[in-house]
């Protein structure tokens, strides 16, 4: 900190700080705010006051606007709602989420108007009640000061009727002609509406071409179902009936799912009731170390283009190919892998075997032969037709098109090519070759500069639409606000292209579905499809397939390579750079590399040692011709050569948030593919400051405590299901729990008394719960430089330990939020009584009453309690205050704070009851769930009355895993732990001692 | 034999007199009181324009610190203490030589207290004075401390304390240490205040008058004046100790590996009266120089000084060795770490100052030589000061960086705002300082007579057995 | 002058001893109403001039006890108390919470705050009490009219016999200070 930050005052909304000069009014700082984001140059004027006082008054404006918006027409959206609107109480609506061609049914809150919190919609397939992270995050994008709020017509700002009028003539008046000169460049479309209003554009004009582009596609995978079925097809795997499961580089547990249910149905079979439950095993085989690798069993480091000589080899175990076996490797690799055969012979029919997409489509092809004869075709692995897939060649296609200057008109729909296209296409300039680009994007991004005409998007909670997800269930898009920059919406703009007979998005939708249905039904199916959030019986009929393995025509196996091999992910916080401008998810810690506000190049130590490189030196790595400056990671579990690098930071056009995070993976993603090789990679020298929200830790005392006596701290418990069946109680025996009080305790047997459990073993620790955790509760983001000095805010944190060899460890994650001791070590110690004890067992912050010595947070020992050093909340523009949740007071600085088990929903749900009459009686379950517990894809977090026996946390604390964190210490945690079990394979036990 | 107890070379090489050369009561009064009559010298103007300069850049970054919170300093999660209860703690403890001096020596009957005491004292009032900025600017939100600390009757929240809180222990025991220090202290301004009245004229007699409440000196007063300052002084003997005992609770009471331990109490106060000695050393030495009172501030004075310190210093070192025998016999995995991270963790260098300042520079006390030359019992005294802020840096920060779970581990930097606050605590401890010695008896003029009048007859004894 | 405006004979002696001598002497001539004046405590002259000891101790205790009873007092009733019992405008309204699982009130815990508050409750009474046995402050003393009282604060020790003495007699009280060679007599005015 330094005296310059007193300028803060002049700069309000700034609400991320990363340097501070940039809150001080430096001249080098004005010139950069003039360069990179004009809007915001003049609150930095000497008038600022006035502008401040203007953007303020608009703000309020749109608040005061917002707020009597509803969506206009006579519907009944409402799924847990009530008849009329009281003002305060906040009202569900089910709407769809989409992502990178992946569609999840979402039922969002909203209060007076505006939407506040993403829960799972319950009734949609791939949702079951859960969502991602990036679902969570999106509410915070409608609300971002940043987001496009004008049309723009060559850089200039114009209007939409402007845009109309040039539409009429250039799209009406048929100009066009066939459309030859006409292409559109898309996202992957899942909406049943939009490729209707699509057919009807393609129909006016037959010559125009529609191209889907996604920078991260399940292309290949799609390409493998082709080589091995001879037709393209979606592979759904059942996790839930797979005994034992196969990654060959898939992190479906993680990025690689678009959708939650993965998670749902792999976790169904981690569960363990009691010591005699069999769990599933998971084998992993991966570059990086992914959230899938720490969940595994067995996890084999390999080289990501190295994987397809694992999956031949493993084929020619299991007598599919015929080919040499081309796997080299180490002898313990050969040993997993023969123990694997035999473990998937056992488990034939009750086993699955997945790629991931990063992977060619022959190591998808080979997957599904392998699975193919293991006989999980039909069980374990079932397909449907695909949803409509982008493929790189069409996109390729276009560009050439453009060079030959065949382009009249480029209509870019939602997405951002000019940042994620191949860097080889040099997709700009080929743009510059089309006489009319037009761009419907939500920010001014990187080819909204370079459109001639930029339409400000409409967000999916703002227009009307519809999505399929990848089973084919289609759940109707429905708005809870009104677009708040007046955007509009593809399936808009599309139709007005295509002069398309409806214009307004809700008559699209709403008549595209019900002029399929018998005129009588028409209104109560439209109303029970928006009230369910899904439309019943849209599913895809399941395709029965299946192939000779023997007859199957593999492309030739791609040797091995020597040289340093990059792999591009999308990144968990930005995903491939939509999100870039989304503080929530900024802050949010890389799951295993616990990173903040930046990605890096993450490679092994090993590998750094050949580079001569540590931590926040920054590489020069040149693929292609093309190189990147990056800061290097080290990564415990990454294999040697190769370097992962998530994509979508770097972004040059972007808002405040977004400004100057990370590296641009795609300046050196030559073609489509997400594994590509390094011709060179060397050290600068340079630094950069990279900042985690943990080190390296692990349990494991460090080596100078081992001299005097090792010892592991039993912090994360675990065991092997063996070990588990010979002694059931070894996680509370880990340590002796004194458990008594000169005093006698305090009696809590009376009334609701909370409590809350946690699996570890089902926790895969994807970071939901924390951005749930700080929509649900106003938490606010602290950027970069705070996040630097220590000061995360996260009331919901998830510890991640490795265990093992350094090398090559493997990881646990622990999610910590209070634990909501009955012997609060944080309260007695309070001078002002502000943190005290409720009859329910609640450890109650009384923000008003804190005076903010802090000294409850050093006396806690789990460390969950956060400060506000500083004025936090001061920092946001008022448009960007609509997102809090009016139900939990915002802290001021010098507030302590932290998880109270969400205790405005308890409250909420009292009332609740008592309303029903349900006065005195015990609240059950179902009454109330936490935002982190609701939005857990993994059902790890239980959250209950732990005085009623039938409730699920009573029966989860009655399991013999059950333990209580740092119980030694006498502090009577309510949430306790239950154990994290492995299963490894028996034949391998002793390679992991 | 007679001659010798009339020669007071002599008589000093068998039990040194206390107050040098041929003074009289009149030359202790003069030399005393000249100090404050005099006119203020250049010397004084300049290291007070220094001093309240430096106060005021204190003042500067408290504003700065309540305008924009906590944040401005380097505390985080988890360390959410650092600098600040740090200085505290170092701050009080130095208070407390002066009330062991002015209290303690005084029921041990140690008459060599009296030169020393009334500047001992004083330094304990601004030393405390010194530390109430940290408890109470600590919050970021004094306006909220203040008010809420105290158990005043109150309609907005009609909340009260928590008197489970060690924290909430301090402000009564602080406050109250601060209070009862004033009392006593003035309690013996009294009669020189009279003194300085006797001699003064105009509005300065006035003042003075106004202070020494009409001050007579008469027998019936002494009487109950004597009784009243040694109720005093029985009062701040278990005071002084209960001070740094309930300052140590802070840790003590909690359940952090590093605090939880019950050696604390008599390790903090031996620390206090460490650091305490030491710092009466630093301004004494310079003191006596400055204001030409080597003969009444003899050496026989800091030497003593000096040999408390090795004392106490011994104590601490002792009490360094025993946590760590502790922390391994007690077979506490936490503990266990706590300590060889304090020794080898990333703060090793804070350890190893603590240890090589106020474990072996005070070992040069052994030696006479040491014990007796000034510049080098000033040199050493800076060195325990510093030794001693790194013993209360070390049990506070080093602790709470790495605790229970390593997930929650941290690291503390002070920010240049941390570190100009410090700096400007000092700055309003020699402001206040210079003021004293400006315009109060440096020494307890009255106590002086009263050890001249008994060594007096010392002499007279020696001379009358000649009769 | 008067015997009325005089309020006694005052002399200056230059030592502690000359002024225990003198002290002797005068108790001996039977004058009671006689007081001393000195730069500091002289030891010895109490029982001398026949002056009881101080009463101060007993004052100290009652404050002391006080403190004590008002801390026990504070931190039960706040912590522990009805809050039913009192009128809210009195704005004493007792707040009772579980904090740490532990008692509404415990003796333990209260035992520092205890301490303090006895400590200070003394301290404020031994101060107080002082001044007011002394009844100070008084700015105006007949004995300031002396010429020798400014020395008093600094070397000269000083007896005097007040006229309030059954046996006082200025002239004779004047001649024994003489004879006692004291450095100044002088008859001091009311």
């Amino acid at each position: 900190m330094s005296l310059v930050q007193i300028e803060t005052k002049a700069l309000t909304g700034r609400k991320y700080w990363r340097s501070l000069n940039e809150l001080s009014g430096t001249p080098a700082f004005r010139e950069w705010m003039v360069n990179e984001f004009p809007g915001g140059a003049e609150l930095l004027d000497g008038a600022s006051r006035r502008n401040v006082l203007k953007l303020m008054a608009a703000s309020f404006g749109l608040a005061g606007l917002a707020a009597c918006r509803r969506p206009e027409g006579k519907i009944v959206p409402l799924s847990r709602g009530v008849e009329d609107l009281i003002p305060g109480k906040s009202y569900y609506y089910n709407t769809v989420f989409t992502q990178g061609g992946s569609a999840v049914g979402l039922t969002v809150e909203a209060h007076d108007g505006r939407p506040t919190k993403i829960e799972g919609n319950r009734n949609h397939p791939q949702s079951l009640g859960a969502s991602n992270g990036y679902a969570q995050a999106s509410v915070l994008n409608i609300y971002d000061p940043d987001r496009s709020a004008e049309v723009l017509k060559g850089g200039q700002v114009s209007s939409w009727a402007e845009w109309d009028q040039f539409a009429s003539q250039k799209f009406t008046a048929g100009s066009l002609g066939r459309g030859a000169g006409l292409r559109i460049v898309s996202e992957s479309v899942v909406s049943p509406s939009l490729s209707e209003v699509r057919k009807s554009l393609l129909a006016k004009y037959p010559e125009a071409k529609w191209v889907e582009y996604e920078p991260f596609s399940n292309e290949n995978a799609i390409a493998g179902t082709r080589l091995v079925f001879g037709q393209p097809l979606q592979a759904h795997y059942h996790y839930d009936k797979a005994d034992v499961v196969l990654s060959l580089d898939a992190d479906f547990l993680g990025i690689d799912s678009g959708s939650p249910l993965s998670t749902k149905k792999f976790s169904k079979k981690r569960r363990s009731a009691k010591p005699e439950d069999e769990i599933n095993r998971l084998y992993v085989v991966e570059s990086q170390f992914s959230v899938t690798g720490a969940m595994a069993d067995h996890r084999i480091r390999s080289k990501a283009s190295d994987i397809d000589s694992f999956a031949s080899a493993l084929a020619r175990e299991l007598g599919i190919l015929s080919e040499l076996n081309v796997l080299g490797s180490a002898d313990k690799v050969q040993k997993i892998l023969m123990a694997l055969v035999r473990d998937l012979k056992k488990n034939a029919g009750k086993s699955v075997v997945i790629a991931g997409p990063r992977q060619s489509a022959r190591v998808h092809a080979l997957a599904l032969m392998i699975n193919q004869a293991l006989g999980n075709i039909g069980t374990t692995v079932t397909f449907t037709q695909p949803l409509a897939s982008p493929e790189a060649k069409a996109f390729a296609d276009l560009v050439g098109e453009l060079n030959a200057g065949s382009v009249d008109t480029l209509v870019v729909l939602g997405s951002n090519p000019v940042f994620t296209a191949p860097v080889s296409l040099k997709f700009s300039d080929a743009l510059k070759r089309a006489k009319t680009v037009v761009h419907l994007g939500a920010e001014k991004d990187e080819t909204a500069v370079l459109s001639s005409w930029h339409l400000p998007l409409a967000s999916y909670l703002e227009s009307w639409g519809d999505a399929r997800s990848v089973d084919g269930t289609v759940s109707i898009q429905q708005p809870l606000i009104l677009p708040l920059n007046n955007g509009r919406s593809a399936l808009e703009l599309t139709a007005q292209i295509a002069g398309y007979k409806d214009q307004k998005g809700y008559e699209i939708v709403r008549n595209y579905w019900t002029s399929q249905w018998p005129a009588a039904e028409q209104e109560a199916r439209f109303r029970k499809a928006l009230h369910d959030g899904v439309l019943a019986g849209t599913a895809f009929a399941e395709v029965k397939v299946s192939a000779d393995p023997k007859r199957v025509a593999l492309p030739a196996a791609t040797a091995k390579s020597t040289q340093v091999e990059v792999v591009f992910v999308p990144s968990w916080s930005v995903y491939d750079g939509r999100y870039t401008n989304n503080a929530w998810l900024q802050e949010a810690p890389d799951p295993m590399t616990k990173l903040v506000w930046d990605n890096a190049a993450l490679i092994s130590k090993a590998t750094a040692d050949k580079l001569k490189v540590v931590d926040g030196q920054i590489l020069k790595i040149t693929v292609g011709g093309q190189s990147l400056e990056i800061a290097a990671m080290v990564q415990p579990g990454q294999a040697d050569d190769s370097i992962t690098i998530a994509a979508g930071f770097g972004r040059k056009q972007i808002g405040r948030v977004g400004q100057g995070t990370g590296f641009n993976a795609f300046e050196i993603r030559v073609s489509g593919d997400a594994i590509q090789f390094a011709s060179d990679v060397s050290n600068t020298g340079k630094t950069y400051q990279l900042v985690t929200t943990q080190e390296f830790h692990s349990m494991t005392e460090p080596k100078l405590m081992d001299a005097i006596e090792p010892k592991t701290r039993p912090i994360v418990r675990e065991a092997t299901v063996e070990e588990y069946r010979h002694h059931p109680d070894f996680a509370p025996h880990m340590v002796h729990a004194p458990d008594d009080s000169i005093y006698g305790w305090f009696d809590y047997s009376e009334g609701n008394q909370w409590g809350m459990t946690i699996d570890l073993n089902s926790c895969i620790g994807c970071n939901a719960c924390i951005i749930a955790c700080q929509s649900e509760n106003n938490v606010p983001v602290i950027g970069k430089e705070e996040v630097s000095y220590g000061r995360s805010m996260h009331w919901i944190r998830l510890d991640r330990y490795y265990t093992g060899d350094a090398e090559d460890p493997q990881a646990v994650i622990q999610p910590l939020s209070c634990q909501q001791c009955e012997a609060a070590p944080c309260e007695s110690v309070c001078p002002v009584a502000a943190t005290t004890h409720t009859p329910e067992g609640l450890n109650d912050m009384t923000y008003n009453r804190c005076v903010g010595t802090r000294y409850c947070a050093n006396n806690c020992p789990y460390k969950v309690r956060r400060f506000n050093f500083l004025n936090y909340h001061k920092e946001m523009v008022d448009i960007e205050k609509m997102v809090s949740n009016p139900n939990v007071s915002v802290r001021m600085r010098g507030v302590m704070e932290k998880c109270t088990y969400c205790v405005q929903r308890i409250q909420e749900a009292k009332i609740k009851a008592k309303v029903e009459g349900r006065r005195g009686e015990l609240l059950k379950d179902g009454d109330i769930t936490t935002a982190c517990q609701q939005v857990c894809a993994a059902d790890a977090i239980v959250f209950g009355n732990i005085n009623d026996p039938e409730s699920r946390v009573s029966q989860e604390k009655k399991q013999p895993r059950n333990y209580a964190l740092l119980a030694e210490v006498n502090t009577r945690p309510r949430t306790t732990y239950l154990a994290k079990l492995r299963n490894p394979n028996p034949e391998l036990v002793e390679h992991h001692g | 034999m007679a001659d010798f107890a009339l020669n007071p070379e002599m008589v000093d090489k068998v039990t040194p007199r206390l107050v040098k050369g041929n003074s009289t009561y009149k030359s202790v009064t003069d030399d005393v009181s000249r100090i404050v009559e005099t006119k203020t010298p250049r010397e004084w103007w300049i290291a007070f324009s220094l001093s309240v300069a430096v106060a005021l850049m204190m003042v500067g970054m408290l504003a700065y610190l309540v305008a924009f919170g906590i944040g401005t300093w380097g505390n985080n999660s988890p360390v959410g203490w650092a600098w600040d209860i740090t200085n505290f703690v170092w701050w009080i403890g130095i208070g407390h030589a002066g009330t062991l001096i002015s209290a303690i020596l005084f029921l041990f009957r140690q008459k060599w207290r009296t030169s020393i005491n009334r500047a001992a004292e004083a330094m304990t009032l601004f030393a405390v004075a010194a530390a109430a900025q940290y408890p109470l600017f600590h919050t970021g939100r004094p306006w909220r401390a203040i008010y809420w600390l105290f158990p005043v009757p109150n309609t907005d929240l009609n909340m009260w304390q928590n008197y489970r809180s060690p924290l909430e222990w301090d402000v009564f025991a602080v406050s109250t240490y601060g209070t009862v220090s004033l009392l006593f202290w003035y309690v013996g301004l009294i009669p020189d205040l009279a003194t300085l009245r006797d001699r003064a004229s105009g509005v300065r007699a006035y003042i003075y008058g106004i202070f020494s409440l009409g001050w007579r000196g008469a027998a019936r007063h002494w009487r109950h004046y004597e009784m009243a300052y040694m109720i005093l002084a029985g009062l701040s003997t278990p005071l002084v100790l209960s001070v740094h005992t309930i300052v140590s609770f802070d840790f003590a009471v909690s359940i952090l590996p590093g605090w939880h331990t019950t050696i604390f109490p008599p390790y903090f106060v031996a620390g206090a009266i460490f650091s305490g000695f030491a710092m009466v050393i630093t301004l004494m030495t310079v003191a006596r120089w400055a204001l030409k009172l080597e003969h009444l501030i003899t050496i026989k004075h800091l030497e003593n000084m000096c040999k408390v310190i090795l004392a106490t210093g011994m104590i601490v070192g002792y009490a360094y060795g025993t946590e760590f025998f502790i922390a391994w016999y007690s077979g506490n995995p936490y503990e266990l770490f706590t300590f060889v991270n304090r020794a080898f963790g990333p703060y090793w260098w804070a350890y190893w100052s603590m240890i090589s300042c106020n474990v072996l520079v005070p070992q040069i006390f052994w030696f006479k030589k040491c014990r007796t030359s000034v510049p080098i019992m000033f040199i050493a005294s800076i060195f325990i000061n510093i030794g001693m802020w790194f013993e209360r840096f070390v049990i506070i920060a080093t602790s709470l960086h790495r605790d229970y779970l390593p997930g929650s581990w941290g690291y503390f930097k002070p920010t240049m705002v941390d570190i100009c606050t410090f700096i400007g605590t000092m700055g309003l401890f020699m402001t206040l300082f210079l003021l004293f010695i400006r315009f109060l008896p440096v020494i307890a003029i009255s106590e002086v007579k009263g050890v001249l009048a008994q060594e007096d007859q010392v002499a007279k004894h020696g001379h009358g057995a000649h009769h | 002058m008067s015997q009325q405006q005089i309020h006694g004979v005052a002399a200056a002696f230059n030592s502690p001893e000359a002024l225990l001598h003198a002290a002797k002497e005068v108790r001996k001539q039977g004058f009671s109403k006689v007081e001393a004046y000195t730069p500091f405590p002289i030891h010895g002259i109490d029982d001398v001039l026949g002056i009881p000891p101080s009463r101060l101790g007993y004052f100290v205790i009652v404050g002391g006890l006080t403190g004590t009873t008002l801390a026990l007092l504070l931190q039960w009733w706040t912590g522990a108390g009805d809050p039913n019992s009192i009128p809210a405008w009195t704005a004493l309204v007792p707040y009772p919470l579980v904090i740490g699982g532990k008692p509404l009130f415990a003796f333990e815990p209260s035992i520092p705050i205890t301490f303090e508050l006895t400590v200070l409750l003394s301290a404020f009474t031994t101060v107080f009490g002082m001044i007011g046995l002394n009844k100070l402050p008084r700015f105006y003393h007949p004995v300031f009219n002396f010429k020798n009282s400014p020395r008093i604060t600094d070397d000269q020790f000083v007896l005097v016999i007040e006229n309030t003495d059954p046996k006082f007699d200025a002239h004779e009280a004047t001649r024994l200070f003489q004879n006692l060679h004291a450095d100044a007599v002088e008859m001091i005015e009311e």
